[in-house]
């Protein structure tokens, strides 16, 4: 802090800010000249007088947040009522109540029991993710900041305990308590800089400044009696708007935006700023715009709904059934079965009233059909969801050494559906990119300098390299490509990961941060010796004058670092220094450089006066600077966008032009940011001239104020010449070209939503492959601005739409099946866009071109533009990002990822998985994604199988007890099928499962479309596997009856009991539906063994623990395998015979699809069962490289691209060739 | 690998069905139905007006004879028809407590309706006690008495730890309705095997129960005379009465299903054997061929 307190004292630091630091003063009068509008503005704060906001009516909600959903209090009912939200979970309920009453068929226990496990267990995991949700809110509500106690005196202070009123000061770096008026900062005319990256995802700082009247508040004392009145407006979620008065010493002020600093955005380059609190808490505009974090489920979750609805259906249409049947039977058999003494019935079996005791029994009946909708479904798949997560928390391939933090499942319901994902919504900044600008090429006097390349050539030259060298004969046919270019395979598969390496570590010499230059013709003062010296040194000038950063002394090292207004311009300054032009100190009117021509030489500090300062704006998109330099000559420097200054130049200042521009276009496709540099010699009398116009535009009063300024700055800015230009690359995080080009080979759709200028956006584009040159861009935008007017927003709307109906023609009629479009549209057209009746045919546009960016958008728009892609295309969307401004579209899609890295927690803390670099994406996708939905979709199927099998045999049996009720099986049987003896072996599955490994996905990125197809989850596999169970129960249980019928089961003569038949029965149920597993099952390990041959032999020995309980617990089941189907050879024969049935037409038709009609992930299993890839590695090379989906996006689709270009010269070449040949 | 599973579990079932079909074969039956028949002809109209008529002679005279050579043990069972042993309400109505030990006497909760006569404890309670078999044989061959052994007809562990020797019946068929058989109050439930063996409730509404044991070998041709007790009712409900005499092997009784089944299973999978050879001759795919993934068959020409 230190450094910048002296310089405070040197320098008027908004002085560099020449458009503002003149402010027209204000007329005011004491009748509220400024009205605010009445409805919505009824919000009162009285300055530094929190007493007031304690009582009614002014009482306002504290700073307390709390984004939990439960309270101690509420958890117990609320989390209830969710519980029982789901019907299956309420059918249970009503189950286990009627199970008190004597229409049960079963202990009461047995149908609590597994109740009350699967709904604690799922209240277990509420409460627990509440509870991360409270420490994450406690850690924030106990931040400490320095709140003014009275007196003068400030001390620290929780967040939390912060009211309405008080004036807090914020210190450098810190964040934001609440929504604050800005009082006073550290600077003298009250400026502050502000980071909003976490609200809006920009990283530009911004300025913000206080009213003038309450400067003088610039230290603790002056606040001793400090009194004053705020009327605003109501709380509400517009970041960009705020009105509201301020009423000090008997005058009122308007207020606006720029003097509101916003919760969670952060002081930056200040020491110190004053505000008083004027929302707080759930108030602050940042907490309004967040919104409850929607509950999501998966695709295949609802889908499995539905077939919990039919199996509803089944239910009570068979407990209809056997209802009628025993009122039928009550009616007409009960009264001759005398042994049931009907004379002495109650309601329940009253011959006389059947169709009351139907009813009764319609109860019993959907008690005990219940086990046709599996109760441990949904506890099996929080477990198997939990331990699925568990793997995604520990894999070390998604985890990030440097930061250190493992990839994290949030919540781990949405896991399968990561293997469905169709559309990815990405953020650029933090997502893409690092934030972090490296100075990388420049072109000066139409010569290109720097030798390093950005990742993205990296990345396609190798690719190319690898194509070329496998393609020597290039005019032949894509597939005969494929076929001759066998024997270069070897060489050419460069792994791409390594590309990513050699280009981030330079082991040379240590990196320096945001300078990846690399020409011994520039560095070293070796510039000197190159013919265009003089022009070299005026860009290198360029680049140390034309700024408007502040160099901060770094006292360990000795060297300068650059607190700059964007990224760019600090690594501009750190190019300048490593060229020998250190900045080293700015006064108010100065700018001092040390300048060093050649390694020996010791530096020179020069001192350029710097004379107006024409600041940048995305509308100008330049910047200048006029300085006097030390032998008093004037220049002009600029620094603007290419098309800007080209435009500008003087006739002779166009020497470089198409050199320059030349560069600039390679620069671009390279997907580097570039900036031309100009610069122009003004003559005293010519600048004098000027300089009063531009005083006197400054001086302006009005609306008119900016435009005025924008023209005289126009003025001087004319006639230059052209010096050069920079390339400088916006640092892609590790990976993501190579991430990006695999997604899109597995057939995702990427797009790109961010705050950034629609040129950054463009030019990241470039560098992440998603735009290339040649790809027809298809950019929607309206030029005029004038809002708010009723006619103008028409024909805004007109225009987009006849935009949006001309692109669509344009798609529509192209031929060519390689042209790409990319379409590119900022956030005030994509606001009539996302209207309701344009949206759909923003939509159809937007699906058919191969790339989409959307910039400029706010985080609102991003979630509206996601629900859009959600819900127009009903298909299963990704947003990722990591910022606060991304957590709307983060909660809005589908499956939410946060990346845990740099910067706040908020997007991590709203996401549903959360990773470390955007890498990750793609083995999360791929891999987890691909086996996370096959396991759960497997499972699923596997459990409606399991219980349909099981459920039935009770409904065939029920016929012949006259429809009674009672079950064929042991209530210890029924308890324990679905807890013990089938859950294991299917949590393994949802565990353990997968038909390829993880390389292999990897390197077949087409696997990953079996998931967005649904193969696995289709109606045509649900109904399968549930025709399977309804034969297996039919076998199971007609085979049973048939073999025990009347005849004696064993040598010792004795017939079966109910008992024996049952327990047999069950045996076959057990071993069926364990072998159908062990079917389905295709990866083994240990695990699987255990768990599927446990369970079996669990089912045994537990009947022999069963058995030899006490008679009183185990009845008729007492001692029954040891003395009575033990040793009988029947009861063995038996379960041989039907579990063979059962799973022989299951085994016929997964043998007769595998040998007809395999699947891909088949013909790669026996692939590599056979150990053929290593045999013949040229085919599995090739394969894999056709595993890819057709893609327009990514660097291969640029390669491919490339080589259809030459391909296409060179067919030119020859055919023009051939007619000269002929003429 | 999947004709040889499929011709593996054919040539397993084949002659497992086989086996048990020729000891289906071996097993003797002799089945007959009584019910009818062994009601005096005045009485066929009224034929539960008979069997509820304490009065009337209920015995009977049957004569049967040996079609094979039965040896020794012959199993006499008798099977009734169209009788709901697992009816819910009879199922429940039992108490096993009561019948395992002298203390729990007046446990007879779920006995109901059958649980207490003139105000004391039925024992053994329940409708399935209530309601026992009470028709009886007697067997003999050219007017010798052939012995039928009724020991040891019930499982040996009933008999042990489920049914008391300390617990004796009382008040049963005491009160106003009268089921079935009347119990010898001086007997202790674990020896009334008649009981026990009753009270393992059938699973099916048809069923046999194991009567006794004739303990000599019955020559072809043999006549046997049969006098039957014709008292229990099942002319209420339509049921048919049946007296059963057979021998057993390895698989029980005489079961031809269980080798139909085991030869059809096996059967089909040979068959299927058979039919995956041929597609395997007729349609090969090299396992692992990659032409098969799913990209080279979309793929226009695909090399084939």
């Amino acid at each position: 802090m230190a450094p910048t307190r002296r310089l405070r004292e040197r320098l008027r630091w908004s002085k560099l800010y020449s458009f503002s630091c003149v402010r027209p003063s204000i007329p005011s009068d004491n009748e509220d000249p400024y009205p605010l509008p009445a409805p919505g503005c009824s919000r009162i704060v009285y300055c530094n007088q929190p007493r007031v906001h304690r009582k009614k009516p002014l009482k306002y909600p504290t700073n307390y947040i709390s984004t939990t959903r439960y309270n101690i209090i509420t958890f117990l009912p609320k989390a209830i009522f969710e519980q029982f939200r789901r019907v299956a979970n309420l059918y249970f309920l009503l189950a286990a109540l009627l199970s008190l009453t004597p229409v049960t068929p079963f202990s009461a226990v047995s149908m609590i029991a597994p109740l009350a496990f699967v709904v604690g267990l799922s209240m277990a995991k509420e409460a627990l993710e509440d509870w991360r949700r409270f420490m994450q809110d406690m850690e924030v509500n106990s931040r400490k900041v320095s709140i003014h106690k009275g007196e003068g005196r400030f001390g620290y202070k929780h967040w939390q305990k912060i009211r309405v009123g008080d004036v807090v000061k914020v210190e450098k770096d810190q964040f934001f308590p609440a929504d604050l008026l800005l009082l006073s900062s550290s600077y003298e005319d009250g400026i502050c800089y502000v980071e909003t990256m976490n609200l809006d995802g920009e990283t530009n700082l911004k300025v913000k400044r206080s009213l003038e009247v309450t400067l003088p508040l610039d230290d603790d004392e002056a606040f001793k009696d400090f009194r004053a009145f705020i009327r605003c407006e109501d709380p509400n979620p517009s970041l960009y708007t705020f009105v509201g008065n301020f009423e000090y010493e008997q005058q009122v002020y308007p207020l606006d935006p720029s003097q509101i600093l916003l919760r969670d955005s952060k002081l930056r380059n200040t020491s110190y700023v004053y505000g008083v609190v004027i929302f707080t808490g759930h108030d602050s505009k940042v907490m309004q715009n967040a919104t409850k974090s929607p509950s999501k489920r998966s695709r295949i979750e609802k889908k499995m709904d539905k077939i919990i609805y039919i199996l509803f259906t089944l239910l009570v249409l068979i407990s209809l059934i056997s209802s009628i049947g025993f009122a039928v039977k009550i009616k007409y058999g009960m009264p001759k079965w005398w042994y049931l003494q009907p004379q002495n019935t109650t309601n329940l079996y009253d011959p006389s009233r059947p169709s009351l005791a139907g009813i009764f029994h319609l109860i019993t009946a959907l008690i005990l059909y219940g086990y046709l909708i599996p109760i441990s479904l949904y506890v099996s798949i929080e477990v198997v969801k939990v331990l699925q997560a568990m793997f995604i928390n520990q894999d070390l391939h998604m985890y990030d050494e440097e930061t250190e933090i493992p990839a994290q499942a949030r919540t781990s319901n949405l896991n399968e559906e990561l293997g469905q994902v169709d559309t990815i919504l990405s953020d650029k900044t933090g997502t893409l990119t690092c934030n972090q600008m490296d100075f990388l090429k420049c072109s000066i006097a139409g010569v290109s300098y720097g030798v390093g390349s950005s990742e993205v050539e990296v990345a396609a030259a190798k690719q190319m390299a690898s194509e070329a060298s496998n393609a020597p004969g290039q005019l032949s046919s894509s597939q005969d490509f494929w076929e001759d270019s066998g024997g270069g395979f070897g060489s050419s598969e460069i792994e791409l990961e390594s590309g990513i390496t050699c280009t981030v570590e330079k082991p040379q010499k240590p990196r320096i941060k945001g300078f990846s230059f690399e020409d011994d013709r520039l560095m070293h003062g070796n510039w000197t010796k190159e013919p265009n010296a003089g022009t070299i040194l005026l860009f290198f000038r360029i680049l140390a004058l034309c700024h408007t950063a502040i160099p901060e002394l770094n006292e360990e090292t000795g060297g300068f670092t650059y607190e700059a207004e964007s990224p760019d311009e600090g690594a501009f300054l750190v190019a300048a220094r490593e060229f020998g032009f250190e900045f080293c100190k700015r006064t108010q009117s100065s700018v001092f450089v040390r300048e060093r021509y050649s390694s020996s030489e010791n530096p020179v500090e020069r001192e350029f006066k710097i004379l107006n300062l024409l600041e940048f704006n995305s509308k100008r998109k330049r910047m200048s600077v006029v300085v006097r330099d030390e032998s008093g000559q004037i220049n002009l420097l600029c620094k603007g966008a290419d098309s800007i200054i080209f435009e500008r130049l003087s006739k002779n200042g166009r020497m470089y032009e198409n050199d320059t521009s030349k560069h600039l276009n390679e620069y671009g496709e390279a997907g580097l940011r570039t900036l031309a540099l100009a610069y122009r010699v003004l003559e005293e009398s010519e600048y004098s001239a000027w300089n009063t116009e531009f005083v006197k535009a400054k001086t302006t009063i009005g609306p008119d104020r900016e435009a005025q300024l924008e023209r005289v700055a126009d003025m001087i800015e004319r006639d230059l010449f052209l010096v050069g230009a920079t390339a400088v690359e916006d640092k892609l995080q590790k990976g993501v070209p190579q991430c990006i080009d695999k997604l899109a080979q597995a057939g995702l759709k990427i797009w790109v939503l961010t705050g950034d200028k629609m040129e950054t956006a463009i030019n990241i584009g470039f560098a992440c492959s998603l735009l290339r040159q040649g790809m027809k861009q298809i950019c929607v935008s309206i030029m005029n601005s004038d809002l708010g007017m009723q006619d103008a927003k028409m024909a805004a709307k007109e225009n987009i739409l006849m935009q949006i109906t001309n692109a669509t023609q344009m798609v529509k009629l192209e031929k060519d099946p390689h042209a790409a479009f990319a379409l590119i549209i900022d956030g005030k057209t994509l606001s009539y866009a996302l209207e309701d009746d344009m949206k759909n045919q923003f939509l159809s546009l937007a699906v058919d071109c191969a790339s989409v960016i959307c910039c400029r958008v706010s985080p609102k728009q991003k979630a509206l533009v996601t629900r859009l892609v959600k819900e127009g295309t009903g298909k299963t969307t990704l947003a990722i990002g990591d910022g606060a401004n991304d957590v709307g579209m983060i909660q809005e899609a589908d499956i939410g990822v946060g990346i845990s890295g740099v910067e706040g927690m908020q997007a991590v803390m709203a996401s549903d998985f959360s990773i470390a670099q955007f890498r990750f994406l793609e083995r999360l996708l791929v891999v987890h994604g691909h086996w996370c939905y096959k396991r759960i979709a497997q499972m699923i199927c596997y459990f409606f199988y399991k219980n349909i099998a099981f459920g039935l045999t009770l409904f065939y049996f029920e016929a012949y007890t006259g429809f009674s009720g009672q079950s064929v099986y042991d209530d210890w049987y029924m308890l324990l099928f679905n807890v013990i003896l089938t859950s294991l072996p299917v949590i393994s599955l949802g565990v353990f499962e997968q038909d390829v490994s993880s390389e292999v996905c990897l390197q077949f990125p087409a696997l990953y479309q079996q998931g967005p197809k649904n193969l696995f989850f289709d109606w045509y596999r649900i109904f399968g596997w549930m025709g399977n169970g309804l034969y297996s129960s039919l076998i199971i249980f007609f085979l049973n009856i048939n073999i025990f019928y009347d005849q004696a089961f064993r040598a010792g003569g004795q017939t079966a009991d109910m008992a024996a038949v049952g327990t047999t029965m069950f045996t076959c149920i057990i071993w069926a539906v364990n072998i159908q597993i062990a079917l389905t099952m295709s990866h083994f390990t240990w695990i699987q063994h255990l768990f599927v041959w446990g369970s079996i032999a669990t089912w045994y020995a537990f009947l022999v623990a069963y058995g030899m309980s006490s008679p009183l617990i185990s009845g008729n089941a007492y001692q029954i395998l040891l003395e009575a189907l033990g040793p009988a050879p029947m009861y063995w024969a038996v379960t041989l015979l039907v579990t063979a049935s059962c799973n022989i037409p299951y085994l016929a038709h997964i043998s007769f699809q595998r040998t007809s009609n395999p699947l891909d992930h088949h013909v790669i299993q026996e692939i590599k069962y056979y150990k053929k890839d290593l045999e013949d590695q040229r085919m599995w090379k090739r394969e894999r490289s056709k595993a890819r989906q057709e893609t327009k996006i990514g660097f291969t689709a640029r390669v491919d691209a490339k080589i259809r270009q030459l391909r296409g010269k060179l067919q030119k070449k020859s055919s023009t060739f051939s007619i000269q040949v002929a003429s | 690998m999947i004709i040889t599973s499929f011709a593996l579990v054919g040539l397993v079932f084949v002659p497992i069905g086989l086996a048990s079909l020729s000891a289906s074969e071996q097993v003797v039956e002799i089945v007959d139905r009584y019910d009818i028949d062994c009601i005096p002809e005045q009485f066929q109209n009224e034929r539960l007006a008979y069997i509820q008529n304490s009065e009337t002679n209920k015995t009977c005279t049957r004569n049967l004879i040996v079609p094979r050579k039965m040896n020794s043990p012959v199993y006499v069972y008798y099977q009734l028809d169209n009788f709901y042993q697992n009816h819910r309400r009879y199922v429940k109505s039992r108490s096993d407590k009561q019948l395992r030990s002298k203390a729990y006497e007046q446990v007879t909760d779920n006995c109901k309706p059958e649980d207490k006569a003139n105000g004391l404890a039925i024992v053994p309670c329940g409708l399935i006690a209530w309601s026992l078999f009470n028709d009886t044989y007697k067997f003999s061959l050219d007017s010798k008495v052939l012995e039928v052994n009724k020991k040891n007809i019930a499982w040996k562990s009933d008999q042990d730890h489920k049914f008391g020797s300390d617990v004796y019946p009382k008040n049963f068929q005491s009160g106003a309705l009268i089921g079935g058989a009347k119990l010898n109050a001086s007997i202790p439930l674990s020896e009334q095997e008649d009981l026990i063996v009753w009270m393992r409730t059938a699973a099916l509404p048809t069923f046999r129960k194991l009567y006794g044991k004739i303990e000599v070998d019955l020559e072809l041709n043999d006549k046997i005379t049969v006098v039957i007790q014709n008292n229990y009712n099942t002319y209420g409900f339509g049921g048919k009465k049946k007296l059963v005499l057979s021998t057993t092997t390895w698989i029980g009784g005489k079961n031809d299903f269980l080798g139909v089944a085991y030869l059809t299973v096996g059967g089909m999978c040979l068959f299927l054997a058979i039919c995956f050879v041929l597609l395997y001759v007729f349609k090969p795919r090299t396992l692992g061929d990659p032409s098969y993934l799913s990209w080279n068959r979309n793929a226009a020409g695909h090399p084939s």
